[in-house]
């Protein structure tokens, strides 16, 4: 039956996230943006309480190993994981989203290990903070061109190549490396290596300096003769079919884009929220009734930023819904991401205009969100490889036909 | 055929052969069904699909319009026999589910499949005639009312389809319809808006008068009519007046782009009800002076042959009064009916995605199917996301008006998305056929023309 509110049982779940938010996130909330590279001390205690959410029995995860697929629903509608995963995950980021990417052991690796890992394997890496390292200098959008190679040796795959834009490198204790093991097989060869972050052979290059999310850190690595076990290989070693192979790969996406969307609607949220309480001071409020031509510009304003929330949010929900009930959700999963990450984007910087100069200097957080918010429509795929990924489904072409 | 039963107790006749056989069937015995819905029941039952796609060639009518002038309404159409009826009017129960689900239940998908097919086969091949002549083929109406249409908002106890809340269901039925045309979908969703209006809000006299008709083989022709013809409307500042008289109220005023409005055999008017506020008004235009109406076609939405209706100085009876003029049930008629419109967005803005897509591969430029362009293919895909977007928020909104729960934010923003971004899509669909798209040879220009009507329509429809 046909119901789009959020069920009960998630009541609390999301409760304690949204106080976390509010009680540690927020406070801290500029000092880790000024002070870059810092590492936010106040999370490792928070982590644990996060793992104390995941282990809420049926409720599912608060983290990002929530994402893992149970495969095949027995048709009975479900609300699980994968959606108090997305609920958690968008009350962080309406607390911070740096602080969120910096949280140990909730890294978009794991998600990638919740995602294709083996039975064996989860066991070993859990409580493991894990990051993902996918882009280097020459392969950022196009993952299939990645050069870091993966050369079996013995009992060991040995990697070499650089990798950049890895997210909570430097702090993590795991990192998931996409390297070939031959260059010649395209993208059937491209597989998942976890390296332990101690691992001699993976050199921390720089940590980046950005433009917002700071509270994370962004690290380069250089890999030199990285020797990884052979059981670390997340997935088949075998070098199928491309499509099959890449395919298992490119799936970890499909589990983390839905978190990434839900990021954004956090922010969208957090944005909204902010600029509703300014306007209201400054004697402006929405009439949901009355047509929103006929209300001042900045009431009309927060309809129509409420209003592409709303399809962010829901499309969201529904990737995550899907995920839960064993549905592909491919589709649906790039949908919420295109949608939520130009939403925050644009609404974010629609506030911070709408607050005016209260908006735009650091006495408020408008402005950081801004500066934040823009990442969110750039990682795990961005605006326009979602919109590719979209098209090709829609028009049933191939990545050759559809460049 | 047109005198109502106003008893309760007499049931609707069984004649007419393609018709439901409402009557005599059993009331529902289980309780386990989510969605009584009589019509779908009755439908998987009969051939009435294979007959309605089958049947063809019966002279269609189309109704010229005139351009005459206010002329008066309803001279040919039926009488209401005013019926008494004691206790209390009849209410559907709120529907309420406790998880996040997006899947139509069983009932609900049949009747998707059922309006989708009655879309593709017999609205979207009738819908550039009806755009043209601007009106609705009668025949084709009367297929509607077979597929059990207007029976979607009348209780059970009143002969009708449903024993729960069904916005949900209607807004369902509404994209399926839309689908396949837009302007056909609001000719033949109207008096369903009507009968759902006084299944909400009537009191126990007005369901026992109106709604039995509406269960007849031909419902009659009735619209909500809120809009009026100015800029900037808002329906919470109405120029139409009611003024309290000795035996009841007298309207006086305009409305503009009511679906078949020239043949309104009963209207819901709003109009201000001096000293009070914005009401509803039940009236039958055979039974009162002083009501004429003017076709008025408009860019799009043509085929639900809209037209203006003058009210002046229209005598009505104390018992016109729908919601005993209660601020919130016109708030809330207000707000379904943009629902409503949300809801034939939708099923348009599909329509216009799906027409695109095979267009984009098959047509080539520079040696390649258009779509292998990047500036091609992301339009494509935004108007896919928007398409879904526009849908949930529409389904969030009819959900919550099922259940009970406060719904004002959730059709403000619904009504946004449809109007903004239906727009976008259907503009997008007539770029990307380019000099195709301009041309009637394909639907997108009448997408086009239909979609600009959300965000200007008021009342019309509602769910």
């Amino acid at each position: 039956m046909i119901n789009l509110e959020l069920p009960k049982k998630f009541g609390p779940l999301v409760g304690q996230a949204h106080q976390v938010a509010t009680e540690v996130f927020r406070p801290i909330s500029r000092q880790y943006d000024r002070d870059e590279h810092a590492r936010p001390k106040e999370l490792d205690m928070l982590a644990a309480l996060v793992d104390g959410m995941n282990d809420g029995a049926d409720l599912g995860g608060a983290g990002a190993t929530g994402v893992r697929r149970t495969t095949g629903g027995d048709g009975e509608n479900k609300n699980g994981s994968n959606m108090s995963t997305a609920l958690s995950v968008m009350e962080l980021c309406w607390g911070d989203v740096g602080l969120l990417l910096s949280m140990p052991r909730q890294g978009l690796g794991n998600a990638a290990i919740a995602s294709v890992a083996d039975d064996e394997q989860l066991k070993r890496f859990e409580g493991k903070w894990a990051a993902m390292a996918i882009t280097e200098p020459e392969a950022g959008s196009d993952s299939a061109a990645i050069r870091t190679t993966a050369t079996l040796d013995g009992d060991h795959y040995v990697l070499n190549g650089e990798k950049i834009y890895v997210t909570a490198g430097e702090r993590a204790d795991l990192v998931v490396v996409w390297a070939t093991l031959d260059k010649s097989k395209g993208r059937a060869a491209i597989k998942s290596f976890v390296v332990e972050r101690s691992n001699p052979g993976m050199i921390l290059e720089r940590l980046e300096h950005k433009l917002g999310i700071r509270a994370s850190d962004t690290a380069a690595f250089r890999l030199e003769n990285c020797r990884v076990p052979k059981e670390n290989l997340l997935g088949s070693p075998e070098i199928l079919d491309a499509k099959k192979s890449f395919a298992g790969v490119m799936q970890t996406f499909d589990n983390t884009r839905p978190l990434v969307a839900a990021m954004a609607v956090g922010l969208t949220r957090a944005c909204l929220e902010e600029t509703t309480r300014l306007v209201k001071e400054a004697g402006i409020t929405v009439d949901w009734d009355r047509p929103a031509q006929s209300q001042p510009a900045a009431a009309a304003e927060l309809l129509a930023m409420e209003a592409d929330y709303e399809a962010a949010r829901l499309l969201t929900l529904e990737a995550a819904w899907m995920a839960d009930n064993g549905k592909p959700n491919s589709l649906q999963a790039s949908m919420a991401k295109a949608k939520a990450g130009r939403t925050c984007v644009d609404v974010a910087l629609r506030c911070v205009r709408l607050a005016g100069g209260v908006g735009y200097s650091e006495e408020l957080l408008l402005e950081k969100w801004a500066r934040d918010g823009k990442i969110l429509d750039i990682f795990e795929g961005t605006q326009q490889i979602q919109l590719l990924i979209i098209a090709r489904q829609l028009l049933g072409k191939t990545s050759a036909e559809l460049r | 055929m047109y005198a109502t039963s106003g008893a309760l107790d007499e049931k609707p006749s069984c004649t007419g052969t393609f018709s439901y056989t409402v009557c005599g069937m059993a009331s529902p015995t289980s309780a386990s069904i989510g969605l009584a819905l009589r019509a779908v029941r009755t439908l998987a039952a009969s051939d009435v699909l294979d007959r309605l796609g089958v049947r063809d060639g019966a002279e269609r009518v189309l109704y010229r319009t005139t351009r005459d002038g206010f002329r008066a309404v309803g001279t040919a159409g039926r009488t209401f026999t005013a019926a008494k009826r004691a206790g209390r009017p009849a209410r559907l129960k709120p529907t309420r589910s406790g998880l996040f689900d997006l899947t139509p239940t069983d009932e609900q998908q049949m009747l998707v499949e059922a309006f989708g097919e009655f879309a593709a086969k017999k609205l979207r091949p009738a819908a550039l005639d009806a755009d043209a002549s601007a009106a609705p083929p009668k025949e084709l109406l009367a297929q509607a009312e077979e597929l059990g249409l207007t029976m979607l908002g009348v209780p059970e106890e009143l002969g009708g389809a449903v024993e729960e809340r069904s916005s949900v269901t209607a807004v369902l039925a509404a994209e399926a319809l839309a689908h396949g045309d837009l302007g056909l979908a609001v000719a033949a969703l109207a008096p369903t808006g009507v009968a759902t209006a006084l299944t909400l809000w009537g009191d126990a006299d007005q369901q026992a008068t109106y709604l039995p008709s509406f269960v007849e083989d031909t419902a009659p022709a009735a619209a909500l009519a809120i809009l009026e013809p100015r800029p900037l409307f808002d329906p919470f500042t109405l120029q139409t007046t009611a003024r309290k008289t000795a035996s009841g109220y007298e309207l006086t005023g305009v409305k503009s782009l009511v679906p078949r409005g020239a043949e309104a055999e009963l209207l819901i008017v709003a109009a201000r009800l001096e000293g009070h506020g914005p009401a509803l008004f039940l009236v039958e235009p055979a039974q009162v002076e002083g009501l004429s109406a003017r076709p008025a076609p408009a860019m799009g939405v043509r085929a639900a042959g809209t037209a203006d209706l003058k009210l002046e100085a229209v005598a009505v009876p104390d018992s016109a009064l729908l919601g005993d003029g209660d601020p919130q049930v016109y708030a809330e008629a207000v707000r379904r009916a943009r629902l409503a419109w949300c809801a034939v967005a939708t099923g348009a803005a599909k329509a216009v995605v799906d027409h695109t897509i095979p267009y984009v591969n098959e047509r080539t430029a520079f040696g390649e199917p258009i779509s292998h362009r990047q500036s091609v293919a992301f339009a494509v895909s935004n108007m896919a996301i928007e398409a879904a977007g526009m849908r949930l928020a529409t389904l969030r909104a009819a959900a919550r008006a099922d259940a009970g729960e406060d719904f004002a934010r959730e059709v403000a923003v619904a009504r946004h998305l449809c109007s903004e971004q239906g727009m976008f899509i259907g503009s997008e669909g007539v770029q990307l056929l380019g000099g195709a798209g301009y041309i009637k040879e394909h639907p997108v220009e009448r997408w086009y023309r239909d979609l600009r009507a959300i965000g200007v329509m008021e009342g019309a429809l509602l769910v």
